[in-house]
């Protein structure tokens, strides 16, 4: 399998934060609609893409959404003032660059900081280059969101940009609905609308289609890097198989199956114990009368930063998991 | 007076049933049906003309109190709270106690008695008790028991030139709101909801939401208002005086932001003043009812309260009739089928 470079670049460069996922959406709808058999958009803006099959109803979920800002204020003399749309590190946050929907770019700076260890968004601002006020108006609103705005950069072992989570699961969820085959199951693939805010999408999308099984695709944390906090996950290392965070503990004979597979078909993956976060699996498990579900994490350096890292063997080998997971009669 | 005889019942959380039968007996003959649900939500209907969307208008009738804990053996009653209240603000405030209405004072040690290390910090509330005037255990038994809900005891009073103090603005504004809306809008199809137990986790909201399904949510609030001199304006959450308040995001919902652009602009059309709840903290029904079943679209539009969550709220009387004036402006453009 090839790593599909123009994908990946394309999905991490669109514009979708949490509540705003429009453009993101019809890019993947585009992307996708030759290979599904029904598609629709709820009431949240999911995007749900049923691919027909006679077995069990499994709901596939990668949220589309990505961390952001949203102008809640903008003074005399044209600065923006926000608040952030998902966890966001006022750290990371200094001095990036940030794009609105309408292309409109602006830099992130803080008012003069005695100590920088007590440096808050709120005493932080965007600067878009304005006049004044109303200059600024002409531009942005209240309400706007924007999002960081960096380049893609791959070599042959990693990719690392802005946004790999989700786009990254988004990818492996459009790559695995382009080249399965003849698949039993009855597959939903759900990209999902505002996991960031408390996966609130992949919530309502679950409700409508009450799925069997659910698998959620989405970043993991890492413990490779100098001196990190004990976590046994890291790149190059496989695909990871998710035992707990902070939202769901898997299944246990739906994580046991998910290890058998890659066994059996020489996938590498790794086991993940996180120790926080949640994933849309987290929302999926609890639906109606409850679904067995797990997760597919693709480990991930430095998340909700302007620079997440990724293995393309990692990528790569999720994927191939996930189509050899989806074409098996799931017995639980 | 509506709002004055909204804000004078006691509604604590779990405790909402003098507020919801001043509702009902105020509404029941402008809607078409009615129910109350097993958790105590009241779940309207008005019928219309048909609409191919549900709208459903919720507002919270609970308020933030206290419940007796604890009787001790000179009949002072211990205490906890009851949805989010700053332990700063109860000192010296007259309470009204469980069914009997059994008047009390929070007290606690007098300034002349602390020493100077306990001026520093706010007394906890392990350090207040409620005097109900009585001597024994034994007294205080036949008036209050353990588990008695305990609300602020604050008259609506109007002051300024156009201002009114009361306790419990939130969320009886939201609740006079609605049922003003109720009884004067004809034709238009809603759900008007009044839900339980807000302020202790948004727990009436969702199974009322449940039932009704909607495809829209208005959520109607009182917010907060924290409009002083000499803070940035970025940080002022809400300004009096400057109508309504549509909020952009809070912890339990990012608003769709079409519908709150639809909503702005119904108001600039109708030359009606509106302003953003500018921070992100807080949250509200809307949390629950837009993440119902398979979704549905929200916004919320509240009155600001300075002083929200204590007995001396304060709210303009021109921002409610702003506010009021906005949602009949929406529910015109609901029925037109422009939403």
């Amino acid at each position: 399998m090839k790593f599909d470079t123009k994908l990946m670049k394309k999905l991490v460069s669109i514009y979708g934060p949490s509540g705003n996922e429009s453009i993101i959406r019809e890019y993947i709808e585009k992307e996708i609609k030759d290979y599904v058999d029904e598609i629709k958009i709820d009431n949240l803006g999911n995007l749900i893409a049923r691919k027909k099959g006679s077995g069990k109803r499994i709901m596939i979920a990668a949220h589309m959404d990505q961390i952001g800002f949203m102008i809640t204020d903008i003074d005399d003399n044209g600065f923006l003032r926000f608040t952030n749309i998902g966890g966001t590190s006022p750290f990371v946050t200094l001095s990036q660059q940030v794009v609105f929907e309408n292309g409109v770019v602006g830099v992130i700076f803080s008012e003069p900081m005695e100590d920088i260890s007590k440096l808050k968004l709120s005493n932080m601002f965007i600067d878009i280059g304005a006049r004044n006020k109303e200059e600024a108006e002409k531009f942005v609103n209240i309400g706007d969101i924007c999002v960081y705005k960096t380049e893609y950069q791959e070599n042959d072992n990693v990719v690392f940009t802005k946004c790999l989570d989700d786009r990254v699961g988004c990818y492996i969820a459009i790559e695995t609905i382009k080249q399965i085959e003849n698949q039993k199951n009855d597959l939903y693939f759900v990209f999902t609308v505002q996991e960031e805010m408390g996966l609130r999408g992949a919530k309502t999308s679950a409700y409508g289609i009450n799925p069997e099984i659910g698998i959620a695709l989405d970043v993991t944390g890492s413990g490779d890097t100098p001196k990190a906090k004990t976590f046994a996950v890291g790149l190059d290392k496989g695909a990871a198989i998710k035992v707990k965070d902070n939202s769901i503990l898997t299944h246990p004979e739906l994580r046991q199956f998910m290890i058998d597979i890659a066994e059996e078909n020489d996938i590498p993956y790794q086991m993940e114990v996180l120790e926080f976060g949640g994933t849309d699996s987290g929302s999926i498990h609890l639906t109606k009368e409850g679904v067995p579900s797990g997760v597919i994490s693709i480990p991930t350096r430095y998340v909700h930063s302007t620079i997440e890292m990724a293995s393309k063997n990692d990528i790569i080998n999720s994927i191939r998991l996930l189509i050899k997971l989806l074409n098996r009669d799931i017995i639980l | 007076m509506l709002l004055k005889k909204l804000t004078e019942a006691s509604g604590v959380s779990g405790n909402e049933k003098e507020v919801r039968d001043i509702i009902l007996d105020e509404i029941k003959v402008f809607v078409d049906e009615i129910k109350v649900d097993r958790l105590g939500n009241i779940i309207a209907y008005k019928k219309g003309k048909n609409n191919s969307k549900k709208l459903m208008i919720a507002a919270h009738m609970d308020e933030v109190g206290l419940m007796v804990t604890d009787i001790d053996d000179m009949g002072l009653l211990k205490f906890t709270t009851v949805g989010g209240i700053d332990k700063r603000i109860l000192v010296s405030k007259p309470v009204i106690i469980g069914k009997k209405k059994i008047s009390g004072v929070i007290g606690a040690k007098p300034t002349h008695l602390q020493e100077k290390e306990e001026w520093k910090n706010a007394l906890d509330i392990e350090q207040l008790y409620i005097d109900i005037g009585v001597n024994t255990k034994e007294e205080a038994e036949k008036l209050v028991n353990i588990g008695d809900y305990v609300a602020f005891d604050s008259q609506y009073i109007e002051f300024g030139e156009n201002l009114v103090k009361a306790k419990a603005l939130d969320n009886r504004v939201g609740c006079c709101l609605l049922v003003e809306l109720i009884k004067e809008i004809k034709d238009i199809d809603f759900y008007g909801v009044f839900t339980v137990m807000e302020e202790i986790g948004l727990v009436g909201a969702g199974p009322a939401a449940y039932r009704v399904n909607p495809d829209l949510g208005i959520i109607l609030e009182g917010t907060l208002c924290y409009d002083i001199p000499k803070l940035d304006q970025h940080l002022i959450p809400t300004t009096l005086n400057k109508g309504p308040a549509i909020s952009l995001v809070d912890r339990t919902t990012l608003y769709n932001i079409n519908f709150r652009k639809k909503i702005v602009q119904i108001a600039e059309n109708n030359h009606i003043p509106y302003q953003y709840r500018k921070i992100a903290m807080g949250g509200n029904d809307s949390g629950k009812i837009h993440t119902n079943k398979e979704g549905s679209i929200t916004a919320t539009i509240s009155v600001p309260c300075r002083n929200i969550h204590s007995p001396t709220s304060v709210m303009s009387k021109d921002d409610y009739k702003n506010t009021f004036k906005l949602l009949k402006a929406i529910l015109y453009e609901y029925k037109k089928g422009e939403l």
